[in-house]
């Protein structure tokens, strides 16, 4: 499904990216772990094609196509689905506004007809229950004035809403508390299916009991030094990334 | 990747309204003197005070120099090479029914889709259509203007006002000013000056000597008018200046919600624009008044558009009277225009809400002014600015409380939003207070349409342009739910076709 080779990306002529290989087959679910500074955020911005990041070298394939050459809400409407790290406020756009509008673009773009008010009312509702938000949630604009955690809820909310082939999270367990977090890989795992797959970024390996990974591989200094399963992640929990001789001072570059 | 893909770049201005109609006209010569006011004043039937009055206007603003304090630059006007009077030539003195309206001057309206069949209307088959996303409640049919009467004034003459028949039965009276001055010359002579004086300032009196139409109203006592009112502004003729004047009156327990249009040929000269509008609110009255204003706003270059140079002041003179203030300023080349409150009757309230959006080389110099004068007046100010490309805009108000405003309250809220970097947003806010036991509040706020939003919406696949829209459209929120239904929506199309453009 995503196949990336050495992928290298800079931002202002800062190498941050230096050569990850990675691929991700259909129904799989990925994790990356590693310090911090060491690339993740930017590997999933670099993903989406955040004009920040200038791809350097290397290529990425999606479903066989070529993903950098597509821009940020082609890359949507194929199937790539962010929930951010820091998702940002829209004041004034309700999020059920917001909502409707994505995914309306996205049945447009399937051929499918729009959602009339009350259908896409319905759904709404049910997928903002499936992650604990109150429907009071739809009327406000989109994260204006959300806790962290609620922010993290409306991420996962709309990834429910979108259902996208490829699903990145960037620590979106960060900032939830215990239920939220069983709530937040409650609903990942309802959309787990032959033919989707995610990339989990996380710090910690508790998320990783509840959504299980297929692939571990640990990011550090741009590069993906080890790659394993699920004992990959709790051997880190164990040990640190000191065990996998990382000095995480340098470890950001 | 595309090379550009910042927020700017995907705000551009495509003018809709900017055909030219060709029709034949009695305009005259260009220039300013006392004999063109008398030719007005003659071919328009007036009494004579009016004239009277008129020529005094006249002698005033002579006297006067314009004014240069505003944040705008533009070459001053020369008021001798413009026309006074410009109106569709016609056989009869004035059409009576619609059928006596030339056909083509019907055409021009409904291209800009003000209907001026009353049927037709009530069908909502003008209408402005499909109402964009407002939430997720079901749209449904109907156009925008389904329960509105409408004055059309063309160039410097009304055309047509529509529904006065049904207005007439509830005691309303909606007309031309020119008609106001045959038929109800008490009322207009009661009126006219009393809040706007004939001396005020430069444009307002130059408007005083020469204006031309405009809308007259009048809600008599506890009456609530049963449909909205509104006027439609066009300019079409060349080299001349429109110069209306509208007077709104809601008498004792009255009220009336009003809607101003406005639109002009994409011409590469400017053009003047300079009207007076009085609102007379007397004991529990109240006047909603808004404006979308799209106005002609130049090319990307700069060259062109209108100056729209405005006096608009209500006077909330009896006890617990209200007049509220909205606008959507999307227009000119050059805005100047502070729609002010004087709050003088006790518990009265002002309002002004304001979205005023420049692009390309717009220059907005726009505010209001609340002065109280009553006791627990209440006076609340919500502005949003917004400016793209190299545009430069102010937001300038004044709240003045006077000695006898015991109580008196004022809430000021002014955001500007900003797309690129090559625009300014300016704010001046002036209080004077000479009541200590008045208060103000005052909140101001300046943010971006940032690279992370725009981020943030086309990666839930929403394309960049849609995505401006909305995150202006969002902005403007506070503002647009004070419209008029109907004209919220129109509003939110017209900032959306006001930041239409394609990528690069
Ligand atoms: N826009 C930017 N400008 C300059 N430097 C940047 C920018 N974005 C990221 N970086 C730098 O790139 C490096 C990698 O950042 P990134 O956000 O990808 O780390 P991360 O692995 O997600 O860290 P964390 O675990 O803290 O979220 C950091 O050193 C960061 O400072
Ligand atoms: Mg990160």
């Amino acid at each position: 499904m995503l196949t990336i080779k050495n992928l290298h990306a800079s931002v202002e002529g800062t190498p941050i990216l230096k050569g990850i290989n990675l691929e991700i087959k259909p129904g799989e679910v990925h994790a990356v772990m590693g310090p911090n500074g060491s690339g993740k955020s930017t590997l999933a911005q670099v993903l989406v094609g955040h004009e920040a990041f200038e791809v350097t070298e290397g290529e990425i394939l999606f479903d066989g196509q070529n993903l950098l050459e597509l821009e940020v809400e082609e890359r949507a409407l194929a199937g790539l689905f962010l929930a951010f790290q820091y998702p940002v406020e829209i004041p004034g756009v309700s999020n059920l506004q917001f909502l409707r509008t994505a995914l309306n673009t996205l049945r447009k773009h399937h051929g499918q007809d729009e959602l009339d008010a009350p259908s896409f009312m319905k759904l709404a509702k049910e997928k903002a229950k499936q992650v604990d938000l109150s429907p009071d949630f739809l009327k406000r604009g989109v994260n204006e004035g959300f806790s962290g955690g609620e922010k993290k809820r409306n991420e996962i909310m709309q990834m429910l809403m979108m259902e996208p082939r490829l699903g990145i999270l960037d620590e979106t367990d960060s900032g939830l508390d215990i239920d939220a977090l069983k709530t937040i890989a409650n609903g990942v795992n309802t959309l787990r299916a032959d033919n989707r797959s995610f990339l989990v970024v996380t710090h910690y390996q508790r998320l990783l009991n509840h959504i299980v990974p297929d692939v571990v591989h640990v990011l550090a200094n741009g590069q993906i030094i080890k790659t394993g399963d699920k004992q990959l992640a709790m051997e880190l929990e164990e040990h640190g990334y000191g065990w996998l001789g990382i000095n995480e001072a340098e470890a950001a570059g | 990747m595309a090379e550009s893909n910042k927020p700017e770049d995907f705000v551009k201005h495509e003018y809709e309204a900017g055909f030219v109609t060709d029709i034949e006209s009695d305009t005259f010569e260009p220039g300013l003197n006392e004999d063109v006011i008398k030719r007005l004043s003659q071919i328009k039937g007036e009494p004579e005070w009016m004239l009277e009055w008129r020529l005094e206007a006249y002698r005033q603003f002579q006297e006067m120099t314009e004014p240069n304090w505003q944040k705008v630059n533009f070459e001053p006007v020369d008021l001798q090479s413009i026309s006074y009077y410009s109106a569709p030539k016609k056989d009869s003195d004035k059409p009576q029914s619609l059928d006596e309206v030339d056909p083509e001057l019907l055409r021009t309206y409904e291209k800009l889709g003000i209907p001026l069949h009353e049927q037709k209307a009530l069908a909502g088959v003008a209408g402005a259509g499909t109402p964009a996303e407002s939430e997720a409640e079901s749209t449904g049919g109907g156009g925008a203007y389904s329960n509105v009467a409408v004055d059309a004034v063309f160039d410097s003459v009304s055309v047509v006002t529509t529904f006065k028949e049904k207005l007439a039965e509830a005691g309303v009276i909606f007309c031309s000013i020119s008609e106001a001055l045959q038929e109800h010359p008490e009322l207009v002579k009661q009126y006219l000056g009393s809040v706007v004086p004939r001396g005020d300032n430069y444009f307002a009196s130059l408007n005083s000597a020469v204006f031309s139409d405009g809308s007259f109203v009048y809600v008599p006592k506890g009456v609530k008018c049963p449909m909205e009112l509104s006027t439609y502004f066009r300019i079409n003729a060349e080299n001349t200046g429109q110069f209306e004047r509208t007077l709104i009156i809601a008498d004792e327990g009255a009220s009336v919600s009003y809607l101003e249009g406005c639109t002009a040929p994409q011409r590469d000269e400017n053009q003047l624009h300079a009207a007076v509008v009085e609102l007379v609110a007397l004991d529990d009255a109240e006047i909603k008044y808004s404006t979308v204003q799209n106005w002609y706003p130049g090319d990307e270059n700069g060259n062109g558009g209108i100056f729209n140079f405005v006096t608009k002041r209500g006077m909330a003179r009896g006890k617990n009277s209200k007049i509220s203030w909205t606008q959507v300023e999307t227009g000119s080349a050059v805005t100047w225009k502070y729609p002010s409150c004087v709050l003088k009757g006790d518990n009265s309230v002002g309002e002004f809400y304001s979205v005023a959006l420049t692009n390309n080389y717009q220059q907005a110099d726009t505010g209001t002014k609340m002065i109280h004068l009553g006791k627990n007046t209440r006076s609340t100010i919500i502005a949003k600015g917004i400016s793209a490309g190299h545009s430069d805009q102010s937001y300038r108000g004044l709240v003045k409380f006077q000695p006898t405003a015991e109580g008196a309250r004022n809430f000021t809220q002014c955001d500007s939003l900003l797309i690129g970097d090559k625009c300014g947003a300016h704010t001046f806010p002036y209080i004077e207070n000479k009541n200590s036991s008045a208060t103000v509040e005052h909140e101001a706020t300046t943010s971006k349409v940032s690279d992370e939003q725009m981020l943030f919406c086309r990666q839930r696949g929403i394309d960049p342009e849609q995505a401006v829209s909305m995150i202006v459209n969002g902005f403007c929120k506070e503002v647009f739910k004070e419209l008029p239904m109907e004209f919220a929506v129109e509003a939110g199309k017209l900032l959306e076709v006001s930041l239409e453009g394609s990528v690069g």
